[in-house]
């Protein structure tokens, strides 16, 4: 169970959001769209304390945090229960994707080598890199260094996944194999928070679809019902706008 | 004409002196390595108060000569601490090395700290290391590889600064050829022995900087 409560963040005065709730039930997938600029990312970085939010309270689990009074203690406890994939991957240049993968359960989780080596190799095999042991990353494809990202997500054991743009800066060629293993994880009902400007993705995997604008939740529903019939008019006009190039049905 | 044989019978005399040199340059490269990494990331982290006196630090290292430095520490400070009344020209000449080129070492290891991209350092905060974590396990040692040829240049730099030591009486490779000349009066034979010396030793750590950097970017190969 994950649940944001009232979360707010300005940047040098200039309000981003204010005031949103979210919750999510433990195996939930949710994908949050909306036009560029709305706080999306920032808002899925607050929930990592990536950047710090002005107030409200946020849970994970059984951990809950006034984030205006966190201490560095919370905040180290709530990035181990939530992980980050990243829009450029931000994978660590100096370490192969083996070690990618294995550093945080070394560091973080103290795991002894052998055991965490053991288990990344086991997260390299489901997404399908296991050849790709001692490849650094720049010997590998975007699309390949993405896999590790979230490879390295799923290495956290963290309650809940957190996906900024994963496939934004991917090639297009790359976009799929990113979005297929994102399915799988969805299979196996890991809960993540998704935002993306993959529409079919959000069609065919997120339990419940989030529309934000203006630095507000506009409104959220199952895909089908945001998609076929959306209450808000902002909602309809980004839908229209962002649907209608594809050739998809337009609501 | 140069009499060779003079050199040929001064070079193993001289020899007998590199070690000096050699043990001045590395344990002073030593030290101001650690003194340049703690001056940098106190820098890069903006530690209230240590910033402004690492600021300080670097602005008079680097704004005043070395001779000038190596004169303060063995002539000029014993007057005020009395303990340094025994400073023997080796550690004021170690020390003054340390500082001077720490100073000089930690900006270019700031540079390199401050040019690893920004996205490592955010997914290493996100699945919850620590900022020392963060340093030492992921920045450093990239930073190391980025400052690895300045620091190179650096320690050539120091191995040859470390000759301003026989102003302190120190008799190490320049000190001792100064005296040999001296006595020879065969100041052109001995002081190009010495050159030849130093441009040799030099040489032999350019091809060390070259494996060096070689290792260090295997990780980077696409």
């Amino acid at each position: 169970m994950i649940s944001l409560q009232g979360i707010t963040k300005r940047f040098s005065g200039h309000t981003v959001f204010k005031d949103i709730d979210l919750s999510l039930a433990q195996g939930e997938i949710i994908v949050i769209i909306g036009p560029s600029g709305t706080g999306k990312s920032t808002l899925l970085r607050c929930i990592n304390f990536l950047e710090r939010p002005d107030a409200g309270r946020l849970q994970v689990g059984d951990l809950s945090v006034d984030t205006q009074h966190a201490s560095r203690a919370d905040i180290l406890a709530l990035r181990r229960r939530t992980a980050f994939v990243f829009q450029n991957y931000g994978l660590f240049a100096n370490k192969t994707a083996l070690e990618n993968i294995s550093e945080g359960m070394i560091v973080v989780d103290k795991l002894p080598k052998t055991k965490a080596h053991a288990r990344a190799r086991e997260i390299l095999e489901r997404i399908g890199l296991a050849d790709k042991a001692d490849a650094y990353p720049a010997s590998l494809s975007g699309g390949q260094q993405q896999r590790v990202g979230i490879g390295r997500a799923m290495a956290a054991n963290a309650d809940v996944i957190l996906f900024d743009e994963p496939t934004s800066s991917l090639d297009p060629q790359w976009v799929e194999e990113v979005l297929s293993l994102m399915k799988q994880l969805a299979v196996e009902r890991q809960t993540m928070i998704v935002v993306t400007h993959e529409m079919q993705f959000a069609r065919d995997v997120a339990d419940r679809v989030v529309f934000m604008d203006e630095g507000g939740i506009v409104e959220q529903a199952p895909p089908e019902e945001l998609f076929t019939a959306p209450k808000d008019d902002r909602t309809r006009h980004f839908l229209r706008k962002i649907l209608a190039p594809t050739g998809q049905a337009v609501p | 004409m140069l009499n060779l044989e003079y050199m040929w019978g001064l070079l193993p005399v001289l020899l007998r002196y590199l070690p000096l040199t050699l043990q001045m340059a590395t344990i002073a490269m030593f030290f101001a390595l650690v003194l340049a990494c703690l001056l940098a990331v106190v820098r890069v982290s903006k530690v209230p108060f240590l910033n402004g006196f690492s600021l300080l630090f670097i602005s008079f290292f680097r704004g005043t000569p070395l001779l000038v430095q190596l004169f303060l520490f063995y002539y000029g400070l014993p007057q005020l601490i009395s303990a340094l009344i025994s400073i023997t020209g080796v550690t004021a000449a170690v020390l003054g090395l340390t500082l001077h080129f720490s100073a000089y070492m930690a900006e270019s290891i700031r540079a390199a700290i401050v040019g690893i991209d920004r996205s490592q350092t955010e997914a290493a905060l996100s699945i919850g290391m620590t900022q020392s974590q963060l340093m030492r396990r992921i920045i450093l040692p990239q930073a190391t590889r980025v400052a690895t040829p300045t620091l190179m240049n650096y320690f050539i730099d120091m191995i040859k600064a470390t000759s301003l030591a026989f102003t302190l009486g120190v008799t190490e490779l320049m000190g001792a050829t100064q005296k040999e000349a001296a006595g020879s009066f065969l100041y052109l034979e001995a002081f190009l022995l010495v050159a030849l010396i130093y441009w040799a030793i030099v040489e032999v750590l350019s091809w060390g900087q070259r494996r060096l950097e070689i290792y260090l970017n295997k990780a980077y190969q696409r």
